[in-house]
């Protein structure tokens, strides 16, 4: 077991780093180590320059010295080309760091006689090596050869002797060829150079230029196989595969504002993820830029760093415009916080806009990063290049957890709820901005259509852009409907006034109940008064007719008195109580 | 063969106004290719520029520095570096009558 994982270990190949941005990447290393690598490609790709680069990144930040070995141009004129690039090649051949030879041969100037061999150009490689130690050699172009000699089967075979012997030397060393028509250099060079065949391609579609990079061949290592596009610019090549990242960024729990306050509301009440993807989308004239400058003028008020790509608007008049609504973003211009960036889409390839996107980044290290809109980048490539490029893009902001907020401008035409960039399983927050067309106005309304990891609301709000900035009203859903702007003013005074006249209608009911309660107990009144009178004229009668008794008796009494005779008159006194009776 | 072996062959000719042919032939080692080259060049010079040349070997296992100013690339070169302008002719000069164009000599 041992001795075979020692083996194993032994049999890996052992890599070279280039230091080119994403090509260690592809090539999950480097070049081979200690053998020839053979980059080819047409006029003016790069091939050059990427030799360069690799010696120059190799003599200054990995310790290995190299010898640059030029065909064609001398040691002055690429000092000349490659000084605007950062690389100061007569300072690192001073400080022994890179060694050159200019290899002229004129044709016209020899004479071919015999047998011969390419020794001298050996010994003048190898003293060049030894003098600065080198572990890395280029040699540009070695095909030069062939036009100043005559002798192919001799120029052939000592080829083949020269990467033997570049292999023996253990250098690593990249030979650059012309493309050829039918093989990948003009003189077959990848016959001799088998271990790892990288070629380069200038390609002009649609007056867009785009360089590319593909390995065709690495012997005992895997690679990535695709095409890779790469840029040249003021820093050298950089190539940035999609694949060379990955998915496992750290997430951010925090949370910052929208910069509009009832928007924070609906999004759990705290705002957006640090670090998340935010999307708006909506048709012209939603109001995108406007939230896009709520929020980094939000972000800048938090004292971070903002970048803002505008695609459509040139940045004073974006600094002009959300003044009218109360955003001023001036100052944090003024302030260093705030820093636009403007530019034509259509100006470069995408490949290139990436890799300003990537530079101005690292250069002013945004906490928040605006794009605006991305929808303008689908003219300057296709659909599926664009979501290649904005993935690549949210993966890098990602990575760096800046919060990334692009605006997307949709097309009447076909649902809203559609990315033109086909981008939204990128996207963590998706707000949508729509138009609400009703009784002869056009008003903004606003709805989150997802936002990942947070309860968000469900409803709708009408979007006002006022000389304060952006605020959010509940749009009218009374009586099964939905209003917004004056139809919903009016509906609401509508149903105001309809409530008012109800709230009367009921109050004089109440009234009238009241004032019929009145009447009753009156005349319930009026009743038992009358009764009352009646009782009291009874009991008057009675009290009366009480006397009237007595003095009747009194009356008997005396009369039988003064009678004597007669005690007693019982009938009269009887037919007098009977008169009383039907009086009655 | 010594490392700069100047003068080997030198026939002083004194108070010639005649230029004097400056030859330098280029080797890497005593390979065959070169000792046939230094023999060819020895004989075409006693033929056609008698008393009127140099030749100088520069071996650049020794020097292998000086590979650079005359642009060597293959060995055996010869260089004639006077009169002007410089020719170079590679190879083991085998073939005179080549050797004569490339060094432009004219059949005395």
């Amino acid at each position: 077991m041992m001795i075979v994982k020692e083996k194993h270990n032994a049999d890996v190949l052992e890599k070279c780093p280039t230091g080119i941005k994403g090509l260690d990447e592809i090539t999950k290393g480097g070049l081979p180590k200690g053998r020839p690598t053979l980059i080819c490609g047409g006029a003016g790709c790069g091939k050059t320059l990427f030799a360069m680069e690799f010696l120059m990144r190799g003599a200054m930040y990995y310790g290995e010295p190299g010898v640059f070995m030029s065909f064609e141009e001398s040691p002055e004129d690429l000092a000349k080309n490659f000084i605007s690039l950062g690389f100061d090649l007569p300072d690192m051949m001073a400080r022994g760091l890179i060694a050159t030879d200019h290899v002229v041969i004129e044709r016209n100037e020899i004479e071919e006689t015999g047998e011969y061999d390419l020794e001298g150009l050996f010994i003048r490689l190898g003293n060049a090596i030894d003098s600065v130690g080198a572990k890395r050699v280029v040699l540009d172009t070695i095909e030069a050869l062939f036009s100043g000699l005559s002798n192919i089967p001799i120029l052939r075979a000592e080829l083949r002797r020269l990467f033997h012997w570049l292999k023996d030397r253990g250098v690593t060393a990249i030979v650059t060829g012309e493309r050829g028509d039918k093989m990948l250099t003009r003189y077959g060079l990848e016959e001799y150079v088998a271990d790892c065949v990288i070629l380069l391609d200038f390609r002009i579609d649609e007056q867009l230029s785009t360089r590319r990079l593909r390995i065709v061949k690495y012997r005992g290592s895997s690679h990535g196989s695709d095409e890779y596009p790469f840029l040249i610019d003021e820093t050298g090549l950089s190539i940035l595969p999609i694949t060379s990242l990955g998915l496992d960024y750290p997430v951010s729990r925090e949370r910052i504002s929208t910069g509009v306050p009832k928007l924070d509301t609906m999004l759990d009440g705290k705002g957006f993820y640090r670090g998340s993807t935010i999307l708006v989308s909506g048709t012209a004239g939603t109001g995108k830029t406007s939230l896009s400058a709520t929020f980094a003028d939000a972000a800048c008020m938090r004292g971070e760093r903002c970048l803002y790509f505008a695609f459509e608007e040139s940045p004073s008049q974006i600094i002009r415009n959300m003044g009218s609504i109360g955003i001023n973003l001036a100052r944090w211009v003024k302030k260093g916080l705030l820093k636009f960036y403007s530019a034509r889409p259509s100006l470069y390839g995408l490949e290139m806009h990436l890799l300003t996107f990537h530079k101005v980044i690292e250069k002013f290290d945004p906490q928040v990063f605006v794009v605006d809109p991305i929808s303008n980048l689908s003219s300057a490539g296709t659909a599926s290049e664009v979501k290649s490029i904005l993935t690549r893009l949210i993966d890098y902001t990602k990575m760096k957890k800046i919060t990334t907020f692009l605006t997307d401008l949709t097309h009447f035409t076909g649902s809203l709820e559609h990315t033109s960039e086909e981008i939204s399983s990128l996207i963590d927050t998706w707000l949508l901005l729509r138009d609400i067309e009703l009784n002869g106005e056009r008003n903004r309304g606003l709805y989150i259509l997802k936002s990942r990891g947070m309860a968000h609301s469900n409803q709708i709000q009408e979007f006002l852009l006022t000389n304060e900035g952006i605020s959010l009203v509940e749009i009218y859903t009374g009586f099964g409907q939905v209003l917004t702007g004056s139809a919903r003013a009016t509906q609401k005074a509508e149903e105001e006034a309809f409530e008012l006249a109800r709230r009367f209608e009921v109050d004089s009911k109440i009234r009238e109940q009241e004032r019929k309660r009145k009447v009753l107990e009156e005349k319930i009144a009026a009743i038992r008064a009358e009764f009352d009178a009646e009782s009291k004229e009874l009991h008057l009668i009675a009290e009366e007719e009480k006397k009237r008794q007595a003095v009747l008796a009194k009356d008997h009494l005396e009369m039988a008195h003064l009678r004597k005779s007669k005690p007693s008159d019982p009938p009269t006194k009887r037919s007098k109580k009977k008169k009383e009776r039907s009086v009655r | 063969m010594s490392a700069v072996s100047s003068g080997k062959g030198k026939k002083k000719q004194s108070g010639s106004i005649e230029e004097i042919w400056n030859l330098r032939l280029y080797v890497a080692g005593q390979t065959p290719k070169s000792i046939t080259a230094f023999a060819n060049l020895k004989k075409i010079c006693e033929e056609h520029l008698a008393g009127k040349y140099r030749i100088e070997v520069i071996d650049l296992l020794k020097n292998p520095q000086l590979a650079k100013g005359d642009q060597i690339i293959a060995i055996p070169t010869l260089v004639r570096k006077l009169p002007e302008p410089i020719k170079k002719i590679i190879g083991d000069l085998a073939n005179t009558e080549r050797v004569l164009v490339g060094l432009d000599i004219r059949a005395v």
